[in-house]
C-alpha cells in the first residue's frame, strides 16, 4: 500500500505523485472524502487515477492512498435479486446508509452482507481430495437458484473439515490440507473484474436460447452461449427487446448490466421483475436475476467499469453450471466513457475520437461470452450469452462501435426507425438483420418439434423477401400490375408481418410466446398461403379468395391473444381455412355454372 | 479572509489560466474582479498543480493579466433558494434580476446536484392531461417524465409550450403547481411572448423565471439549466410541489458548451461537440423524475431547434437517447395551417404504457392508440403512393385510410392552440375516426372492445 500526493484534478482523472510503489489497477482512496478509483497509468512517480465518483471540489495537496487491490468482485450468496452500482455496491444499503435519495460521495459499503445467514449444505465428505472449482456444497439462494459453492481458483487440498448449518459469507465453513498447511475457507471469493474467469475448456454453441420473441426465436435466433448486438437509434426500443429477453429467456440466470442510460429503466426493472412470472420455473423472475446499475448521471469512470462487474458475476454462475444470459444497455456508453479517460488521458485518438484499443476492448468483452466446461474434477457445462444494445449516432451504424461489435457478435438485430414509427415492434428490420446460428438452431428445433422447422423459416425468409421486391414494383407502376399469385404473396406477407412479426411486450399475453404456438401460429400463416394458392390453381379469383376469407383472416390476425392453454384455437383456425377455401371454390364453381 | 491572487496567466477565449494558487479545488466557484471594479463569475475547471484553469461565465473581455484579482471561494457555483422565489425572476445565474428586493434564502444549494440513486426513484405513471389530443392520447406525458419538443426554425414551439404550460396547470388546482422557466439564449422577443402568456393566465405567480437572453453571456447558458432544475428540485423534493419545468433553447446550452470544449482544444466529437456531450446532457435531463417519500416532482419539458430541422444532428440525437420520449413538430403539418403541428409518427412518449389504461385514463387508451399510429401510417403510406401513380391506384381499404388521414390530421391533431380537450373527449373523438375503417382492419383492438365502443350496425 503506497500513500500519495494530488498534483492535478479534471473531472474524473486525477493524478497523483509519490505512488511509485502502486501497481497498475490498484484500487484508491482519493482526497479528504475518500473516493473510490483505479490507477490506469503510471509515470515515474505519477499515477493517472481514474475516479468513480464526483471529483466536485477535491484539490491538489489532498492524499491519495492505495489498496493495494485490483477492482474486484466478492462473489458468494447474496447478489441474486439485488441492484449493484457499476462497482457493486449495493444501492438499497447505500440509501439505507446515507439516508438519502442521492449517492453522497465517499461511501464504502460491503458488497455482500456481512450479517446475513445462509443454511449451508455440504455435499463432499471429509478427506475428500479437492481441486479448484470443486463444489464443496451448496445454499439455496431462491426458490430457484441453488448458490453452489466452489473451491477457489489456484486451490488445491484434502477436506479436513466442513460445516453444516447457517453461516455469513465471512464464516468459515470448510479447512483444507494444502501443501503449505491447513487453510480456512469462507463461502465468499473474490476476482478482479478485468480478467476472465479461467475455465477447463470451450464448446460450440448448440442450442437456442428461447427468449419468447417470435422474431427472433424464429427468424434470428441466439445460441446459448452465443452473442448478439441490438444496434438501434433512440426508440427503436432495443431496452424493451433487452427487458423482454430478461423476463422471458429460458435461462438459469440474468444478468442486466444499465450502463448510462436512465434511471427510470432501472425503477422500471426493479418494480416489475417481482410481479413476473417465469414460465420455465413457475417463480418470480426477479428470483434469478443481478441487476448492475450505473445510469447516466451515474459518474462515467464506473460505467466504464459496470460491464466488466457484470460478466464477472455471469462467469461466476456460469461456473456453478449454469445458463446465464448478460445484457449491456447500452455497450455504446460504456465505450463513450472508454473515450473520454482515452481524452483525458490526451492519448492519441483513433476513429471518431475512440481510442485505438476500442475494438480489442470489445472483443475482449464478447470472448468472455461463450459454452465451457468449468473447472473442477468434474467439470460442469454452462454458458454465458451475451446481448448488446448498440446506440450509433443518428442511427447510422458505419461507427466503430458498431462495427467493432458485428465483428464478433455472431447475431444483428438491426432496429430500424422507419418500423418503430409505424409502431411495428420489436422493430427489427427482417431483410438487414441475420443470425449465423441460424441453421443449427433450426435444425435442433425441427427435432424437438418434429417438424420441418427449417423449412418453414426459409419459407417465411423468402416470403419476405419477396413481398419487398413487388411492393418496390407496386410503388412504381401500381398493384394491378402484380399477377393474382403475387397479389396474394402480399396478402400472406402483410399476415407475417403484422399477425407473427409484430409482437406487442406491453400485452399481458401477447409478450411471450412459446415455441410450440410459435409453430402453430406460422404454420397456420403459411397454411393460409398454400390453400389459397391451391384455390387459385383450381380457378379461384384473387378477389373471390380475399372476400371469401376476411372472417379466418380476422381470426389469424388474432391468434397472437391467444393464451398458451387454449393453443387448440389456433389448430381451429388452422382448419378453418381449409373449409373456408372449399366455399370460396364452391361458390365460384356456382357463378360460373351460371 | 480569502486569498487574492494576482497571477492571472493566460485568457483564452472564455478561459483564464491563474498561475501559483494554493488550496484550490476543482470545480470551485471563483469570484474575478476587473481592474474597473466590475466584479465576475467563473469556475475551475482544471487544477494542476498551481496552476487553475477558470471557465468564466461572464466572457474575458475586458479583463487584465496585471490588474485583475482573482478569489477561490472554497465552494462550488451555488443557488440561493427559498419558496419567496415562486413569481420572481432571476438571470442566467440566479441573481434577481426583476428589481425587487433581494431574496431571505433558506438555504444556498451547489446547482450541479446529485445523481439520485435508482432505487430511490419512483416510477412516473400519473397522467398529465396537456389538453392536447396528440399528446393525451397518443404521446401521453406523465409527472415526473423529461419529454423534450424537437422543433425547427420558425416552428410553433413555444406556443405548444405555453400551452402545455396553461392547460396542464388547470386539472392540477387541488395540488401545489409550480412552473420554472429557463430561457437560455432565446430572443427577447420569445421570451416577452411566454412572460406575457404566464401573466395573462395568471400562471406567473406560480413562476420562477431564469433569463439569459440571445445578448447575455454565452457561457452564463450553462449555468442557467442547473439554475433552474436546482430551483426546481428544491420546490418539487423538498416543498412537496409539482414542478413543469420548460428550458428553452437546449441547441444555445450545447453550443456554450462547445465553445468551451474548443477553448480547451478537446478532440471534438461530432461536429465539434465534445464527446461528453451525452453525458453532460444526461446530467441536466436526469434530474426530472419523482422520489420515494417526497410528494413532489419534477417534470421537463426542454425545448430545441433542430439545425436544419435534421434529427441525427448531435443535439436532438443525444437528447432523444436520454429523454423519455420526444413531441417533433413537422414543417409540413405548419405549413398547412395546423395547430399545433405535432407530427406524431416520430413522436413518442416512452412512460405512456404505465400511465394509461383503465384507473388512470380509460381502458380503451392503448387500443385505440396503436390502431390510430398504424392507421396514419398506413393512411400516410397511401397518399404517397396515389401522389405518384394517382388516386386510381389505391384499392378500396387504402382510400378508407386515406380518408382516415386526412381527417385526423383535419380534426384531431389541428385543435388550435385554444382548444382544451379533456382525455375522454380525445377518445371519444378517436373512435369517430377510426368508424371511417372497416371493422376488420382493427386488428389491434380486441373484440369485447370493438363490441362496446363501436357496436355492430353503426
Ligand atoms: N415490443 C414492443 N412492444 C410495444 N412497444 C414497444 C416494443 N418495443 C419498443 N416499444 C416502444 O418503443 C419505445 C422505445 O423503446 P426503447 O425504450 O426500448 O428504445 P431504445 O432503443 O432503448 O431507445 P434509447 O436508445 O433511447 O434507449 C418504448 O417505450 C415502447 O413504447
Ligand atoms: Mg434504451
Amino acid at each position: 500500500m503506497s500513500k500519495g500526493t494530488i498534483v492535478s484534478v479534471s473531472g474524473p482523472l486525477v493524478t497523483a505523485s509519490g505512488m511509485e510503489t502502486a501497481n497498475i489497477q490498484d484500487i484508491c482512496r482519493v482526497g479528504e472524502l475518500g473516493l473510490i478509483g483505479e490507477i490506469i497509468e503510471m509515470r515515474g512517480d505519477v499515477a493517472s487515477i481514474q475516479v468513480y465518483e464526483e471529483t466536485s471540489m477535491v484539490g491538489p495537496g489532498e492524499t491519495v492512498e492505495t489498496t493495494g487491490e485490483a477492482l474486484s468482485v466478492e462473489l458468494a450468496p447474496g447478489m441474486i435479486s439485488q441492484m449493484f452500482d457499476g462497482i457493486q455496491r449495493p444501492l438499497d444499503e447505500f440509501m439505507e446508509k446515507t439516508q438519502s435519495n442521492y449517492l453522497e460521495r465517499g461511501m464504502t459499503i460491503a458488497p455482500l452482507n456481512r450479517d446475513k445467514k445462509w443454511e449451508f449444505v455440504p455435499s463432499v465428505e471429509v478427506g475428500t481430495d479437492l481441486t479448484e472449482g470443486d463444489i464443496v456444497g451448496t445454499v439455496q439462494e431462491t426458490n430457484v437458484i441453488e448458490h453452489r459453492i466452489m473451491v477457489p481458483y489456484g486451490v488445491k487440498g484434502k477436506l479436513k473439515s466442513i460445516e453444516t448449518g447457517s453461516f455469513t459469507v465471512t464464516d468459515t465453513i470448510y479447512v483444507l490440507e494444502t501443501e503449505t498447511g491447513d487453510k480456512e475457507f469462507t463461502m465468499m471469493q473474490k476476482w478482479p473484474v478485468r480478467q476472465g474467469r479461467p475455465i477447463a475448456e470451450k464448446l460450440n454453441p448448440v442450442e437456442p436460447l428461447i427468449t419468447g420473441q417470435r422474431v427472433i426465436d424464429t427468424l434470428f435466433p441466439v445460441a446459448k452461449g452465443g452473442a448478439a448486438a441490438v444496434p438501434g437509434p433512440f426508440g427503436a426500443g432495443k431496452t424493451v427487446v433487452q427487458h423482454q429477453i430478461a423476463k422471458w429467456a429460458d435461462v438459469d440466470l440474468v444478468v442486466y448490466v444499465g450502463c448510462g442510460e436512465r434511471g427510470n429503466e432501472m425503477t422500471d426493472v426493479i418494480n416489475e421483475f417481482p410481479e413476473l412470472i417465469d414460465p420455465n420455473t413457475g417463480e418470480s423472475i426477479m428470483a434469478r436475476t443481478v441487476l448492475i446499475a450505473n445510469t447516466s448521471n451515474m459518474p462515467v469512470a464506473a460505467r466504464e467499469a459496470s460491464i466488466y462487474t457484470g460478466i464477472t458475476i455471469a462467469e461466476y454462475f456460469r461456473d456453478m453450471g449454469y445458463s446465464v444470459a448478460i445484457m449491456a444497455d447500452s455497450t455504446s456508453r460504456w465505450a463513450e466513457a472508454l473515450r473520454e479517460m482515452s481524452g483525458r488521458l490526451e492519448e492519441m485518438p483513433g476513429d471518431e475520437g475512440y481510442p485505438a484499443y476500442l475494438g480489442s476492448r470489445i472483443a475482449e468483452y464478447y470472448e468472455r461470452a461463450g459454452k465451457v466446461i468449468s473447472l473442477g474434477s468434474t467439470g460442469r457445462e454452462g454458458s454465458i450469452t451475451a446481448i448488446g444494445a448498440v446506440s450509433p449516432p443518428g442511427g447510422d451504424t458505419s461507427e466503430p462501435v458498431t462495427q467493432n461489435t458485428l465483428r464478433v457478435a455472431k447475431v444483428f438485430w438491426g432496429l430500424d426507425s422507419s418500423l418503430a414509427q409505424r409502431r411495428h415492434f420489436p422493430s427489427i428490420n427482417w431483410l438487414n438483420s441475420y443470425s449465423l446460428y441460424s441453421n443449427d438452431m433450426n435444425s435442433f428445433v425441427g427435432e424437438k418439434l418434429d417438424v420441418d422447422w427449417s423449412g418453414m423459416v426459409t419459407h417465411t425468409k423468402s416470403l419476405l423477401q419477396d413481398e419487398s421486391e413487388l411492393q418496390e414494383i407496386v410503388r412504381l407502376v401500381g398493384v394491378e400490375s402484380l399477377s393474382e399469385k403475387d397479389r396474394l404473396k402480399l396478402v400472406t406477407a402483410r399476415m407475417v408481418r403484422e399477425d407473427y412479426l409484430q409482437q406487442n411486450a406491453f400485452d399481458d399475453v401477447d409478450t411471450y410466446t412459446s415455441r410450440n404456438k410459435q409453430y402453430e401460429m406460422l404454420n397456420t400463416i403459411l397454411k393460409y398461403q398454400q390453400e389459397a394458392e391451391k384455390a387459385m390453381g383450381l380457378g379461384a379469383y384473387y378477389d373471390e379468395i380475399i372476400k371469401g376469407t376476411e372472417d379466418v383472416r380476422e381470426r389469424i390476425g388474432r391468434m397472437k391473444f391467444v393464451p398458451e392453454e387454449e393453443l387448440s384455437r389456433i389448430k381451429e383456425i388452422n382448419a378453418q381455412i381449409e373449409k373456408d377455401m372449399k366455399v370460396v371454390l364452391e361458390k365460384g364453381g356456382v357463378e360460373s355454372d351460371a | 479572509m480569502l486569498k487574492e491572487y494576482k497571477t492571472v496567466s493566460e485568457i483564452v477565449g472564455p478561459l483564464m489560466t491563474v498561475q501559483g494558487v494554493e488550496g484550490v479545488k476543482f470545480d470551485e466557484l471563483v469570484d474575478i474582479e476587473l481592474q474597473t471594479g466590475e466584479r465576475r463569475r467563473g469556475q475551475v475547471l482544471e487544477i494542476n498543480g498551481d496552476k487553475a484553469v477558470v471557465q468564466l461565465f461572464e466572457g474575458s473581455s475586458g479583463i487584465n493579466l496585471d490588474e485583475t484579482k482573482v478569489r477561490f471561494l472554497g465552494k462550488p457555483l451555488s443557488l440561493d433558494v427559498s419558496e419567496d422565489m415562486i413569481g420572481r425572476t432571476f438571470d442566467g445565474m440566479g441573481r434577481v434580476n426583476d428589481g425587487g428586493p433581494d431574496l431571505i434564502p433558506e438555504k444556498s444549494l451547489d446547482i450541479n446536484g446529485q445523481a439520485i440513486n435508482p432505487i430511490a426513484r419512483e416510477y412516473p405513471d400519473e397522467f398529465i392531461q396537456t389538453g392536447i389530443s396528440t399528446i393525451d392520447h397518443l404521446n401521453t406525458l406523465v409527472r415526473g417524465q423529461k419529454l423534450p419538443v424537437f422543433s425547427g426554425s420558425g416552428l410553433p414551439h413555444k406556443e405548444l409550450a405555453a400551452q402545455i404550460a396553461r392547460q396542464a396547470s388547470v386539472t392540477n388546482k387541488d395540488e401545489k403547481f409550480a412552473v420554472v422557466f429557463a430561457a437560455i439564449g432565446i430572443t427577447f422577443e420569445e421570451a416577452e411572448f411566454f412572460m406575457n402568456d404566464f401573466k395573462e393566465t395568471g400562471a406567473i405567480d406560480r413562476s420562477v423565471l431564469f433569463i439569459n437572453l440571445a445578448n447575455d453571456p454565452a457561457i452564463e447558458r450553462i449555468a442557467t439549466p442547473r439554475m433552474a432544475l436546482t430551483a426546481a428540485e428544491y420546490l418539487a423534493f423538498e416543498k412537496d410541489m409539482h414542478v413543469l419545468v420548460i428550458m428553452t433553447d437546449m441547441t444555445n446550452y450545447a453550443e456554450a458548451l462547445r465553445e468551451i470544449s474548443a477553448a480547451r482544444r478537446e478532440v471534438p466529437g461530432r461536429r465539434g461537440y465534445p464527446g461528453y456531450l451525452y453525458t453532460n446532457l444526461a446530467t441536466l435531463y436526469e434530474r426530472a423524475g419523482r422520489l420515494e417519500g417526497t410528494k413532489g416532482s419534477v417534470t421537463q419539458i426542454p425545448i430545441l431547434t433542430m439545425p436544419e430541422d435534421d434529427i441525427t444532428h448531435p443535439i436532438p440525437d443525444l437528447t432523444g437517447y436520454i429523454t423519455e420520449g420526444q413531441i417533433i413538430l413537422s414543417r409540413e403539418l405548419y405549413n398547412q395551417g395546423y395547430q399545433p403541428p405535432i407530427d406524431v409518427l416520430p413522436s413518442l412518449s416512452r412512460l405512456k404504457d404505465k400511465g394509461t389504461g383503465e384507473g388512470k385514463t380509460r381502458e380503451d387508451h392503448a387500443p385505440t392508440m396503436n390502431q390510430m399510429f398504424s392507421a396514419y401510417a398506413q393512411g400516410k403510406e397511401a397518399k404517397e403512393l396515389s401522389a405518384v401513380l394517382g388516386e386510381a391506384a389505391l384499392s378500396d381499404s387504402d382510400k378508407k385510410y386515406v380518408e382516415f388521414t386526412n381527417k385526423f390530421e383535419k380534426e384531431y391533431v389541428n385543435q388550435g392552440n385554444y382548444t382544451d380537450r379533456s382525455i375522454e373527449e380525445t377518445l371519444d373523438l378517436g373512435w369517430d375516426l377510426l368508424r371511417v375503417l372497416p371493422r376488420p382492419e382493427l386488428k389491434r383492438i380486441k373484440d369485447d372492445m370493438l363490441d362496446k365502443y363501436m357496436p355492430k350496425g353503426e
